[in-house]
Protein backbone atom coordinates (compact mmCIF):
# COMPACT_ATOMS: atom_id res chain seq x y z
CA UNK A 1 0.00 0.00 0.00
CA UNK A 2 1.45 3.32 -0.96
CA UNK A 3 0.96 6.39 1.13
CA UNK A 4 -0.49 9.43 -0.54
CA UNK A 5 0.74 12.86 0.51
CA UNK A 6 -0.90 16.16 -0.14
CA UNK A 7 0.55 19.63 0.25
CA UNK A 8 -1.20 21.98 2.60
CA UNK A 9 -2.09 25.51 1.56
CA UNK A 10 -1.76 28.03 4.34
CA UNK A 11 -2.82 31.65 4.32
CA UNK A 12 -0.27 33.69 6.23
CA UNK A 13 -1.93 37.06 6.78
CA UNK A 14 -3.34 39.55 5.75
CA UNK A 15 -3.90 39.98 9.47
CA UNK A 16 -0.84 38.39 10.98
CA UNK A 17 1.40 40.22 13.45
CA UNK A 18 4.57 38.83 11.89
CA UNK A 19 3.54 39.89 8.38
CA UNK A 20 4.64 43.44 9.21
CA UNK A 21 1.56 44.95 7.70
CA UNK A 22 -1.01 43.69 5.28
CA UNK A 23 0.70 40.87 3.46
CA UNK A 24 -1.24 37.88 2.28
CA UNK A 25 1.31 35.14 1.87
CA UNK A 26 -0.01 31.90 0.47
CA UNK A 27 2.28 29.09 1.53
CA UNK A 28 2.33 25.61 0.14
CA UNK A 29 3.52 23.30 2.87
CA UNK A 30 4.76 19.76 2.83
CA UNK A 31 4.59 18.95 6.50
CA UNK A 32 6.52 21.85 7.97
CA UNK A 33 8.65 22.49 4.90
CA UNK A 34 7.66 25.41 2.70
CA UNK A 35 7.48 24.38 -0.94
CA UNK A 36 6.19 27.58 -2.44
CA UNK A 37 5.38 31.08 -1.26
CA UNK A 38 3.14 33.37 -3.24
CA UNK A 39 2.89 36.86 -1.74
CA UNK A 40 -0.29 38.73 -2.59
CA UNK A 41 0.32 42.42 -2.18
CA UNK A 42 -1.60 45.58 -2.91
CA UNK A 43 -3.86 45.59 0.12
CA UNK A 44 -2.49 49.01 0.99
CA UNK A 45 -2.48 50.33 -2.58
CA UNK A 46 -3.52 53.97 -2.59
CA UNK A 47 -2.57 54.97 -6.10
CA UNK A 48 0.20 57.32 -5.00
CA UNK A 49 1.64 57.65 -8.50
CA UNK A 50 -1.71 58.54 -9.98
CA UNK A 51 -2.35 61.10 -7.27
CA UNK A 52 1.05 62.69 -7.76
CA UNK A 53 0.30 63.15 -11.46
CA UNK A 54 -2.71 65.22 -10.46
CA UNK A 55 -1.05 67.43 -7.87
CA UNK A 56 1.50 70.21 -8.07
CA UNK A 57 5.06 69.43 -7.17
CA UNK A 58 4.79 70.82 -3.66
CA UNK A 59 1.51 69.03 -3.04
CA UNK A 60 3.20 65.77 -4.02
CA UNK A 61 5.78 65.83 -1.23
CA UNK A 62 3.46 64.59 1.57
CA UNK A 63 2.71 61.44 -0.44
CA UNK A 64 6.34 60.46 -0.04
CA UNK A 65 6.00 60.44 3.74
CA UNK A 66 3.30 57.87 3.39
CA UNK A 67 5.40 55.41 1.43
CA UNK A 68 7.93 54.01 3.85
CA UNK A 69 6.31 55.56 6.88
CA UNK A 70 9.04 54.58 9.31
CA UNK A 71 11.63 56.77 7.57
CA UNK A 72 9.56 59.47 5.88
CA UNK A 73 12.19 62.08 5.15
CA UNK A 74 14.46 59.77 3.19
CA UNK A 75 11.76 59.42 0.57
CA UNK A 76 11.11 63.14 0.33
CA UNK A 77 14.82 63.50 -0.24
CA UNK A 78 14.75 61.53 -3.50
CA UNK A 79 11.90 63.61 -4.88
CA UNK A 80 13.50 66.89 -3.83
CA UNK A 81 16.82 65.90 -5.38
CA UNK A 82 15.17 64.97 -8.67
CA UNK A 83 13.44 68.34 -8.97
CA UNK A 84 16.56 70.22 -7.91
CA UNK A 85 18.52 68.47 -10.62
CA UNK A 86 16.01 69.39 -13.33
CA UNK A 87 15.63 72.99 -12.18
CA UNK A 88 19.35 73.25 -11.56
CA UNK A 89 19.04 74.92 -8.17
CA UNK A 90 21.63 74.88 -5.44
CA UNK A 91 20.82 73.91 -1.89
CA UNK A 92 22.52 76.12 0.72
CA UNK A 93 25.10 74.22 2.71
CA UNK A 94 23.17 74.50 5.98
CA UNK A 95 20.12 73.04 4.26
CA UNK A 96 22.19 70.11 3.02
CA UNK A 97 23.52 69.36 6.50
CA UNK A 98 20.06 69.53 8.06
CA UNK A 99 18.75 67.17 5.40
CA UNK A 100 21.52 64.68 6.06
CA UNK A 101 20.94 64.85 9.82
CA UNK A 102 17.28 64.00 9.36
CA UNK A 103 17.97 61.30 6.78
CA UNK A 104 20.24 59.59 9.26
CA UNK A 105 17.66 59.98 12.00
CA UNK A 106 15.27 58.27 9.61
CA UNK A 107 17.76 55.48 9.09
CA UNK A 108 18.05 54.91 12.84
CA UNK A 109 14.25 55.03 13.17
CA UNK A 110 13.86 52.39 10.51
CA UNK A 111 16.64 50.13 11.75
CA UNK A 112 15.43 50.22 15.36
CA UNK A 113 11.99 49.20 14.19
CA UNK A 114 13.34 46.43 12.03
CA UNK A 115 15.80 44.96 14.51
CA UNK A 116 13.39 45.00 17.42
CA UNK A 117 10.40 43.62 15.53
CA UNK A 118 12.54 40.93 13.99
CA UNK A 119 13.56 39.99 17.51
CA UNK A 120 9.90 40.05 18.47
CA UNK A 121 9.07 37.68 15.62
CA UNK A 122 11.60 35.16 16.82
CA UNK A 123 10.52 35.41 20.41
CA UNK A 124 12.33 38.26 22.17
CA UNK A 125 10.02 40.90 23.61
CA UNK A 126 12.39 43.18 25.52
CA UNK A 127 14.30 44.75 22.57
CA UNK A 128 11.12 46.27 21.17
CA UNK A 129 10.30 47.87 24.51
CA UNK A 130 13.76 49.39 24.75
CA UNK A 131 13.97 50.34 21.10
CA UNK A 132 10.61 52.05 20.88
CA UNK A 133 11.55 54.35 23.71
CA UNK A 134 14.41 55.62 21.56
CA UNK A 135 12.20 55.89 18.49
CA UNK A 136 9.91 58.11 20.49
CA UNK A 137 12.80 60.47 21.19
CA UNK A 138 13.69 60.58 17.51
CA UNK A 139 10.12 61.20 16.46
CA UNK A 140 10.09 64.07 18.90
CA UNK A 141 12.95 65.58 16.90
CA UNK A 142 10.80 65.16 13.82
CA UNK A 143 7.96 66.89 15.57
CA UNK A 144 10.05 69.79 16.75
CA UNK A 145 11.39 70.48 13.32
CA UNK A 146 8.33 69.85 11.18
CA UNK A 147 5.33 69.81 13.48
CA UNK A 148 4.43 66.15 13.14
CA UNK A 149 5.91 62.93 14.40
CA UNK A 150 5.56 60.88 11.26
CA UNK A 151 4.34 62.64 8.17
CA UNK A 152 6.90 65.40 8.23
CA UNK A 153 6.57 67.10 4.84
CA UNK A 154 9.78 68.88 5.72
CA UNK A 155 12.13 68.62 2.74
CA UNK A 156 11.58 70.97 -0.16
CA UNK A 157 13.18 71.19 -3.55
CA UNK A 158 15.89 73.73 -2.73
CA UNK A 159 16.37 72.89 0.94
CA UNK A 160 14.13 72.33 3.92
CA UNK A 161 10.98 74.08 5.04
CA UNK A 162 12.29 75.78 8.17
CA UNK A 163 15.44 76.20 10.16
CA UNK A 164 16.00 74.09 13.28
CA UNK A 165 14.20 75.49 16.32
CA UNK A 166 16.42 76.81 19.08
CA UNK A 167 18.06 74.14 21.18
CA UNK A 168 17.28 71.23 18.88
CA UNK A 169 20.88 70.76 17.78
CA UNK A 170 22.12 70.36 21.36
CA UNK A 171 19.31 67.91 22.09
CA UNK A 172 20.17 65.82 19.04
CA UNK A 173 23.82 65.87 20.10
CA UNK A 174 22.80 64.71 23.56
CA UNK A 175 20.86 61.86 22.00
CA UNK A 176 23.89 60.93 19.86
CA UNK A 177 26.03 60.69 22.96
CA UNK A 178 23.57 58.47 24.78
CA UNK A 179 22.36 56.28 21.95
CA UNK A 180 25.49 54.09 21.41
CA UNK A 181 24.99 52.82 24.95
CA UNK A 182 21.45 51.76 24.03
CA UNK A 183 22.76 49.93 20.96
CA UNK A 184 25.22 48.11 23.23
CA UNK A 185 22.35 47.14 25.53
CA UNK A 186 20.29 45.87 22.60
CA UNK A 187 23.28 43.89 21.42
CA UNK A 188 23.73 42.20 24.79
CA UNK A 189 20.16 40.97 24.40
CA UNK A 190 20.50 39.72 20.84
CA UNK A 191 23.93 39.39 19.26
CA UNK A 192 25.16 36.43 21.28
CA UNK A 193 21.75 35.23 22.31
CA UNK A 194 21.55 31.50 21.67
CA UNK A 195 17.90 31.48 20.61
CA UNK A 196 18.26 34.54 18.38
CA UNK A 197 21.23 32.94 16.65
CA UNK A 198 19.51 29.60 16.24
CA UNK A 199 16.63 31.34 14.55
CA UNK A 200 18.70 33.56 12.26
CA UNK A 201 22.10 32.10 11.44
CA UNK A 202 22.10 30.30 8.06
CA UNK A 203 18.49 31.24 7.41
CA UNK A 204 17.53 32.92 4.17
CA UNK A 205 20.99 32.92 2.62
CA UNK A 206 21.42 35.17 -0.41
CA UNK A 207 24.39 34.66 -2.68
CA UNK A 208 26.11 37.58 -4.38
CA UNK A 209 24.80 36.72 -7.84
CA UNK A 210 21.26 36.23 -6.62
CA UNK A 211 21.36 39.55 -4.81
CA UNK A 212 22.08 41.16 -8.18
CA UNK A 213 19.60 39.05 -10.12
CA UNK A 214 16.76 39.79 -7.74
CA UNK A 215 17.47 43.55 -7.76
CA UNK A 216 18.35 43.66 -4.09
CA UNK A 217 19.75 46.84 -2.65
CA UNK A 218 20.71 48.30 0.67
CA UNK A 219 21.31 45.94 3.56
CA UNK A 220 19.90 42.99 1.62
CA UNK A 221 22.81 43.38 -0.78
CA UNK A 222 25.49 44.43 1.68
CA UNK A 223 24.61 41.50 3.92
CA UNK A 224 25.78 39.25 1.06
CA UNK A 225 29.13 40.99 0.88
CA UNK A 226 28.63 43.44 -1.96
CA UNK A 227 30.10 46.78 -0.91
CA UNK A 228 27.56 49.13 -2.44
CA UNK A 229 26.09 52.20 -0.83
CA UNK A 230 24.72 55.08 -2.85
CA UNK A 231 25.87 57.50 -0.19
CA UNK A 232 29.43 56.49 -1.12
CA UNK A 233 29.20 55.50 -4.77
CA UNK A 234 26.89 58.20 -6.06
CA UNK A 235 26.98 60.77 -3.27
CA UNK A 236 24.27 63.39 -2.99
CA UNK A 237 24.05 66.49 -0.79
CA UNK A 238 27.01 66.67 1.58
CA UNK A 239 27.67 62.95 2.06
CA UNK A 240 30.94 63.33 0.18
CA UNK A 241 32.40 65.47 2.94
CA UNK A 242 31.47 63.11 5.75
CA UNK A 243 33.50 60.13 6.83
CA UNK A 244 31.65 56.95 7.63
CA UNK A 245 32.06 53.26 7.04
CA UNK A 246 29.79 50.93 5.14
CA UNK A 247 29.41 47.67 7.05
CA UNK A 248 29.11 44.58 4.87
CA UNK A 249 28.20 41.02 5.75
CA UNK A 250 29.87 37.78 4.85
CA UNK A 251 27.35 34.97 4.74
CA UNK A 252 24.26 36.77 3.47
CA UNK A 253 21.96 35.22 6.06
CA UNK A 254 19.41 36.87 8.34
CA UNK A 255 21.96 37.17 11.12
CA UNK A 256 24.47 39.06 8.99
CA UNK A 257 21.79 41.45 7.88
CA UNK A 258 20.95 42.07 11.51
CA UNK A 259 24.61 42.80 12.26
CA UNK A 260 24.82 45.17 9.29
CA UNK A 261 21.84 47.13 10.55
CA UNK A 262 23.30 47.43 14.02
CA UNK A 263 26.58 48.73 12.62
CA UNK A 264 24.75 51.12 10.30
CA UNK A 265 23.02 52.67 13.28
CA UNK A 266 26.40 53.33 14.87
CA UNK A 267 27.65 54.89 11.64
CA UNK A 268 24.54 57.03 11.40
CA UNK A 269 25.19 58.39 14.87
CA UNK A 270 28.71 59.31 13.74
CA UNK A 271 27.34 61.05 10.65
CA UNK A 272 24.87 63.07 12.69
CA UNK A 273 27.61 64.11 15.10
CA UNK A 274 29.85 65.25 12.26
CA UNK A 275 27.00 67.22 10.73
CA UNK A 276 26.21 68.92 14.02
CA UNK A 277 29.84 69.86 14.52
CA UNK A 278 30.14 71.41 11.10
CA UNK A 279 26.64 72.86 10.85
CA UNK A 280 27.28 76.32 9.35
CA UNK A 281 25.12 79.39 9.70
CA UNK A 282 23.09 80.66 6.80
CA UNK A 283 19.91 80.05 4.86
CA UNK A 284 18.30 76.61 4.86
CA UNK A 285 16.59 76.82 1.50
CA UNK A 286 17.24 78.24 -1.90
CA UNK A 287 16.72 81.99 -2.05
CA UNK A 288 15.12 81.80 -5.48
CA UNK A 289 11.57 82.88 -4.65
CA UNK A 290 10.30 81.40 -7.87
CA UNK A 291 10.79 78.00 -6.22
CA UNK A 292 10.68 78.51 -2.47
CA UNK A 293 8.18 80.81 -0.77
CA UNK A 294 9.46 84.04 0.78
CA UNK A 295 9.47 84.46 4.57
CA UNK A 296 6.14 85.32 6.12
CA UNK A 297 7.38 88.68 7.35
CA UNK A 298 8.23 89.85 3.87
CA UNK A 299 4.78 89.02 2.58
CA UNK A 300 3.31 91.78 4.71
CA UNK A 301 5.67 94.38 3.32
CA UNK A 302 6.69 93.47 -0.17
CA UNK A 303 4.30 93.25 -3.10
CA UNK A 304 6.62 90.96 -5.00
CA UNK A 305 6.85 88.55 -2.07
CA UNK A 306 3.07 88.47 -1.86
CA UNK A 307 2.77 87.63 -5.55
CA UNK A 308 5.38 84.91 -5.24
CA UNK A 309 3.62 83.44 -2.26
CA UNK A 310 0.27 83.48 -4.02
CA UNK A 311 1.58 81.92 -7.19
CA UNK A 312 3.56 79.22 -5.38
CA UNK A 313 0.57 78.07 -3.39
CA UNK A 314 -1.97 78.17 -6.20
CA UNK A 315 -0.31 77.27 -9.45
CA UNK A 316 2.97 76.07 -8.02
CA UNK A 317 6.30 76.34 -9.74
CA UNK A 318 6.80 74.97 -13.19
CA UNK A 319 9.38 72.38 -14.02
CA UNK A 320 10.76 72.38 -17.53
CA UNK A 321 10.31 69.41 -19.82
CA UNK A 322 12.77 66.78 -18.77
CA UNK A 323 13.28 63.26 -17.52
CA UNK A 324 15.38 62.08 -14.63
CA UNK A 325 16.00 59.09 -12.43
CA UNK A 326 17.30 59.98 -9.00
CA UNK A 327 17.98 57.47 -6.27
CA UNK A 328 18.93 57.75 -2.64
CA UNK A 329 20.13 55.19 -0.14
CA UNK A 330 17.02 54.85 1.98
CA UNK A 331 17.26 52.64 5.08
CA UNK A 332 15.77 49.75 3.16
CA UNK A 333 17.79 50.11 0.00
CA UNK A 334 17.77 52.08 -3.20
CA UNK A 335 14.73 54.31 -3.26
CA UNK A 336 14.39 56.00 -6.62
CA UNK A 337 12.13 58.44 -8.36
CA UNK A 338 11.75 58.44 -12.12
CA UNK A 339 10.27 61.80 -12.91
CA UNK A 340 8.97 63.01 -16.25
CA UNK A 341 8.04 66.68 -16.33
CA UNK A 342 6.27 68.38 -19.21
CA UNK A 343 6.80 72.05 -18.41
CA UNK A 344 3.64 72.45 -16.34
CA UNK A 345 3.38 72.64 -12.58
CA UNK A 346 2.38 68.99 -12.26
CA UNK A 347 4.55 65.95 -12.96
CA UNK A 348 3.60 64.08 -16.12
CA UNK A 349 4.72 60.85 -14.56
CA UNK A 350 6.38 59.94 -11.31
CA UNK A 351 7.44 56.34 -10.98
CA UNK A 352 8.51 55.34 -7.51
CA UNK A 353 11.08 52.62 -7.20
CA UNK A 354 10.63 51.05 -3.78
CA UNK A 355 13.38 48.76 -2.50
CA UNK A 356 10.95 46.54 -0.60
CA UNK A 357 9.10 45.64 -3.78
CA UNK A 358 12.03 43.66 -5.19
CA UNK A 359 12.93 42.26 -1.79
CA UNK A 360 9.50 40.82 -1.20
CA UNK A 361 9.44 39.44 -4.72
CA UNK A 362 12.32 37.15 -3.78
CA UNK A 363 10.31 35.65 -0.90
CA UNK A 364 9.63 32.46 -2.84
CA UNK A 365 13.33 32.02 -3.63
CA UNK A 366 14.39 32.79 -0.06
CA UNK A 367 11.96 30.58 1.78
CA UNK A 368 11.79 27.50 -0.43
CA UNK A 369 12.92 24.48 1.57
CA UNK A 370 12.87 26.28 4.89
CA UNK A 371 10.59 25.45 7.80
CA UNK A 372 7.35 27.29 8.43
CA UNK A 373 8.83 28.89 11.55
CA UNK A 374 11.53 30.52 9.40
CA UNK A 375 8.97 32.52 7.45
CA UNK A 376 8.69 35.30 10.07
CA UNK A 377 12.48 35.37 10.51
CA UNK A 378 13.09 35.84 6.78
CA UNK A 379 10.21 38.25 6.43
CA UNK A 380 11.59 40.24 9.34
CA UNK A 381 15.06 40.48 7.88
CA UNK A 382 13.72 41.61 4.48
CA UNK A 383 12.65 44.78 6.28
CA UNK A 384 9.41 45.30 4.43
CA UNK A 385 6.99 48.12 5.01
CA UNK A 386 3.81 47.98 3.03
CA UNK A 387 3.49 51.69 2.53
CA UNK A 388 6.28 51.62 -0.02
CA UNK A 389 5.59 48.23 -1.57
CA UNK A 390 1.93 48.86 -2.33
CA UNK A 391 2.32 52.59 -3.01
CA UNK B 1 36.26 55.62 -14.13
CA UNK B 2 34.26 54.91 -17.24
CA UNK B 3 33.06 58.05 -18.93
CA UNK B 4 29.53 58.37 -20.21
CA UNK B 5 30.75 59.38 -23.64
CA UNK B 6 33.00 56.33 -23.84
CA UNK B 7 30.16 54.13 -22.73
CA UNK B 8 27.96 55.65 -25.39
CA UNK B 9 30.59 54.90 -28.04
CA UNK B 10 31.03 51.34 -26.85
CA UNK B 11 27.33 50.66 -26.84
CA UNK B 12 26.86 52.22 -30.24
CA UNK B 13 29.67 50.18 -31.75
CA UNK B 14 28.64 46.97 -29.97
CA UNK B 15 25.01 47.16 -30.95
CA UNK B 16 25.54 49.25 -34.12
CA UNK B 17 22.17 49.41 -35.87
CA UNK B 18 20.05 48.47 -32.88
CA UNK B 19 20.41 51.80 -31.11
CA UNK B 20 18.22 54.33 -32.87
CA UNK B 21 19.35 57.27 -30.75
CA UNK B 22 21.33 57.95 -27.61
CA UNK B 23 21.84 60.94 -25.40
CA UNK B 24 23.38 61.88 -22.07
CA UNK B 25 21.20 63.85 -19.69
CA UNK B 26 21.91 64.49 -16.02
CA UNK B 27 25.04 62.32 -16.16
CA UNK B 28 23.00 59.33 -17.27
CA UNK B 29 23.08 57.68 -20.66
CA UNK B 30 19.76 56.87 -22.22
CA UNK B 31 19.33 54.89 -25.42
CA UNK B 32 16.32 54.34 -27.61
CA UNK B 33 15.86 51.00 -29.30
CA UNK B 34 13.27 49.03 -31.22
CA UNK B 35 10.78 46.82 -29.43
CA UNK B 36 12.00 43.59 -31.02
CA UNK B 37 15.64 44.15 -30.11
CA UNK B 38 14.96 44.41 -26.38
CA UNK B 39 16.24 40.99 -25.35
CA UNK B 40 19.38 41.20 -27.44
CA UNK B 41 20.22 44.67 -26.17
CA UNK B 42 19.71 43.67 -22.53
CA UNK B 43 21.75 40.50 -22.93
CA UNK B 44 24.55 42.50 -24.50
CA UNK B 45 24.50 45.09 -21.72
CA UNK B 46 24.37 42.45 -19.02
CA UNK B 47 27.10 40.17 -20.32
CA UNK B 48 29.55 42.60 -21.90
CA UNK B 49 32.63 42.63 -19.63
CA UNK B 50 33.17 46.34 -20.28
CA UNK B 51 29.76 47.36 -18.91
CA UNK B 52 28.26 44.62 -16.73
CA UNK B 53 24.82 46.12 -16.28
CA UNK B 54 23.91 43.26 -14.00
CA UNK B 55 21.04 44.74 -12.09
CA UNK B 56 17.62 45.69 -13.31
CA UNK B 57 16.43 48.62 -11.24
CA UNK B 58 12.95 49.14 -12.58
CA UNK B 59 10.59 48.76 -15.49
CA UNK B 60 7.89 51.26 -16.19
CA UNK B 61 5.74 52.66 -18.96
CA UNK B 62 4.48 56.11 -19.85
CA UNK B 63 1.14 56.84 -21.43
CA UNK B 64 0.88 59.44 -24.18
CA UNK B 65 -2.76 59.14 -25.34
CA UNK B 66 -2.31 61.55 -28.25
CA UNK B 67 0.73 59.96 -29.81
CA UNK B 68 0.67 57.42 -32.60
CA UNK B 69 2.47 54.92 -30.41
CA UNK B 70 0.57 55.30 -27.22
CA UNK B 71 3.05 53.89 -24.72
CA UNK B 72 6.71 54.18 -24.05
CA UNK B 73 8.43 51.39 -22.15
CA UNK B 74 11.34 52.34 -19.90
CA UNK B 75 13.98 50.03 -18.46
CA UNK B 76 16.49 51.19 -15.87
CA UNK B 77 19.71 49.26 -15.40
CA UNK B 78 22.63 49.66 -13.02
CA UNK B 79 26.21 48.50 -13.29
CA UNK B 80 27.81 48.22 -9.87
CA UNK B 81 31.25 47.53 -11.19
CA UNK B 82 31.47 50.69 -13.26
CA UNK B 83 29.04 52.72 -11.18
CA UNK B 84 26.89 53.56 -14.17
CA UNK B 85 23.20 53.76 -14.85
CA UNK B 86 21.49 53.42 -18.19
CA UNK B 87 17.96 54.13 -19.33
CA UNK B 88 16.54 52.14 -22.24
CA UNK B 89 13.29 53.07 -23.88
CA UNK B 90 11.18 52.19 -26.90
CA UNK B 91 7.76 53.20 -28.21
CA UNK B 92 4.89 50.75 -28.13
CA UNK B 93 1.50 50.61 -29.74
CA UNK B 94 -1.61 49.88 -27.72
CA UNK B 95 -2.19 46.37 -29.09
CA UNK B 96 1.43 45.29 -29.21
CA UNK B 97 3.05 42.81 -26.87
CA UNK B 98 6.44 43.16 -25.27
CA UNK B 99 8.85 40.28 -24.77
CA UNK B 100 9.12 39.40 -21.13
CA UNK B 101 12.67 39.62 -19.81
CA UNK B 102 12.16 37.36 -16.80
CA UNK B 103 14.61 34.86 -18.32
CA UNK B 104 17.37 37.50 -18.25
CA UNK B 105 16.48 39.26 -14.98
CA UNK B 106 14.34 37.19 -12.58
CA UNK B 107 13.34 40.38 -10.76
CA UNK B 108 11.49 41.56 -13.87
CA UNK B 109 8.63 39.28 -12.89
CA UNK B 110 6.82 41.62 -10.50
CA UNK B 111 7.89 44.73 -12.33
CA UNK B 112 6.24 43.49 -15.51
CA UNK B 113 3.20 42.45 -13.55
CA UNK B 114 2.98 45.97 -12.23
CA UNK B 115 3.20 47.49 -15.70
CA UNK B 116 0.52 45.05 -16.86
CA UNK B 117 -1.65 45.98 -13.91
CA UNK B 118 -1.23 49.73 -14.26
CA UNK B 119 -1.14 50.13 -18.05
CA UNK B 120 -2.58 46.93 -19.47
CA UNK B 121 0.53 46.16 -21.48
CA UNK B 122 0.82 42.50 -22.29
CA UNK B 123 4.07 40.59 -21.88
CA UNK B 124 4.87 37.64 -24.06
CA UNK B 125 6.26 34.51 -22.34
CA UNK B 126 5.72 35.90 -18.86
CA UNK B 127 5.43 32.96 -16.42
CA UNK B 128 2.72 34.41 -14.22
CA UNK B 129 1.04 37.51 -15.59
CA UNK B 130 -1.57 38.53 -13.00
CA UNK B 131 -2.61 41.81 -11.50
CA UNK B 132 -0.46 42.71 -8.57
CA UNK B 133 -1.31 45.96 -6.81
CA UNK B 134 -4.99 46.43 -7.51
CA UNK B 135 -7.87 44.51 -5.99
CA UNK B 136 -8.90 41.04 -7.11
CA UNK B 137 -11.24 41.39 -10.10
CA UNK B 138 -10.32 45.02 -10.60
CA UNK B 139 -11.26 46.51 -13.96
CA UNK B 140 -9.39 49.13 -15.93
CA UNK B 141 -5.80 50.31 -15.91
CA UNK B 142 -5.27 53.03 -13.29
CA UNK B 143 -2.19 54.79 -14.60
CA UNK B 144 -3.54 55.34 -18.08
CA UNK B 145 -4.27 59.00 -18.55
CA UNK B 146 -7.93 58.33 -19.42
CA UNK B 147 -8.60 56.54 -16.11
CA UNK B 148 -10.41 58.95 -13.78
CA UNK B 149 -8.64 59.79 -10.54
CA UNK B 150 -11.77 58.96 -8.56
CA UNK B 151 -11.88 55.44 -10.01
CA UNK B 152 -15.05 53.59 -11.00
CA UNK B 153 -16.05 51.57 -7.97
CA UNK B 154 -16.18 52.05 -4.24
CA UNK B 155 -16.57 49.50 -1.47
CA UNK B 156 -18.70 49.56 1.62
CA UNK B 157 -20.08 47.14 4.14
CA UNK B 158 -23.71 46.40 3.43
CA UNK B 159 -25.81 45.89 6.54
CA UNK B 160 -28.53 44.04 4.58
CA UNK B 161 -26.25 41.64 2.75
CA UNK B 162 -23.86 41.30 5.70
CA UNK B 163 -20.83 41.59 3.45
CA UNK B 164 -18.59 44.08 1.71
CA UNK B 165 -20.08 45.15 -1.61
CA UNK B 166 -18.87 47.07 -4.64
CA UNK B 167 -20.86 50.02 -5.99
CA UNK B 168 -20.28 52.70 -8.62
CA UNK B 169 -18.51 55.73 -7.14
CA UNK B 170 -20.89 58.29 -5.67
CA UNK B 171 -19.31 61.58 -4.69
CA UNK B 172 -21.02 64.04 -2.38
CA UNK B 173 -19.21 66.77 -4.20
CA UNK B 174 -17.77 66.64 -7.70
CA UNK B 175 -14.05 66.21 -7.95
CA UNK B 176 -12.68 69.67 -8.54
CA UNK B 177 -9.63 70.24 -10.59
CA UNK B 178 -8.41 73.81 -10.38
CA UNK B 179 -6.57 74.96 -13.44
CA UNK B 180 -4.30 77.81 -12.55
CA UNK B 181 -3.21 78.36 -16.06
CA UNK B 182 -1.39 81.62 -16.25
CA UNK B 183 1.27 83.39 -18.24
CA UNK B 184 3.52 83.47 -15.21
CA UNK B 185 7.07 82.93 -16.33
CA UNK B 186 8.90 80.04 -14.87
CA UNK B 187 12.36 80.06 -13.48
CA UNK B 188 14.15 80.57 -16.76
CA UNK B 189 13.59 84.25 -17.15
CA UNK B 190 14.76 85.35 -13.73
CA UNK B 191 18.02 83.57 -14.36
CA UNK B 192 18.42 85.33 -17.68
CA UNK B 193 17.87 88.72 -16.07
CA UNK B 194 20.45 87.90 -13.45
CA UNK B 195 22.89 86.85 -16.16
CA UNK B 196 22.33 90.06 -18.11
CA UNK B 197 22.87 92.18 -15.04
CA UNK B 198 26.16 90.52 -14.20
Amino acid sequence: MSKQTKTLNLNFGPQHPAAHGVLRLILELDGEIVEKADPHIGLLHRGTEKLIENKTYSQAIPYFDRLDYVAPMNQEHAFALAIEKILDIEVPIRGQYIRVIFCEIGRILSHILNITTQALDVGALTPSLWGFEEREKLMEFYERVSGSRLHANYFRPGGVHQDLPRGLDTDILKFCNEFPKIIDDLETLLTDNRIFKQRNVDIGIVSKDDALDYSFSGVMMRGSGIPWDLRKSQPYDCYEQLSFKVPIGKNGDCYDRYLCRVEEMRESVKIIKQCLERLPKGPVKSQDNKITPPPKKEIKESMEALIHHFKLFTEGYRVKKDEIYKAVEAPKGEFGVYLISDGSSKPYKCKIRAPGFSHLQAMDYLIKGHMLADVPAVLGSLDIVFGEIDR
Amino acid sequence: MLKNTDLEKKINSGLNTKVSSSKITHETLSISIEKDDLKEVLLFLKSNPEMKFKQLIDITAVDYPNKKNRFRMIYLLLSHEFNKRIIIDFPLNENEKVFSITSIFPSANWMEREVFDMYGIDFQDHPDLRRILTDYEFEGYPLRKDFPITGHKEVRYSEEKKKVIYEPVKLEQDYRNFDYNSPWQGTEYIKEIKKNNE
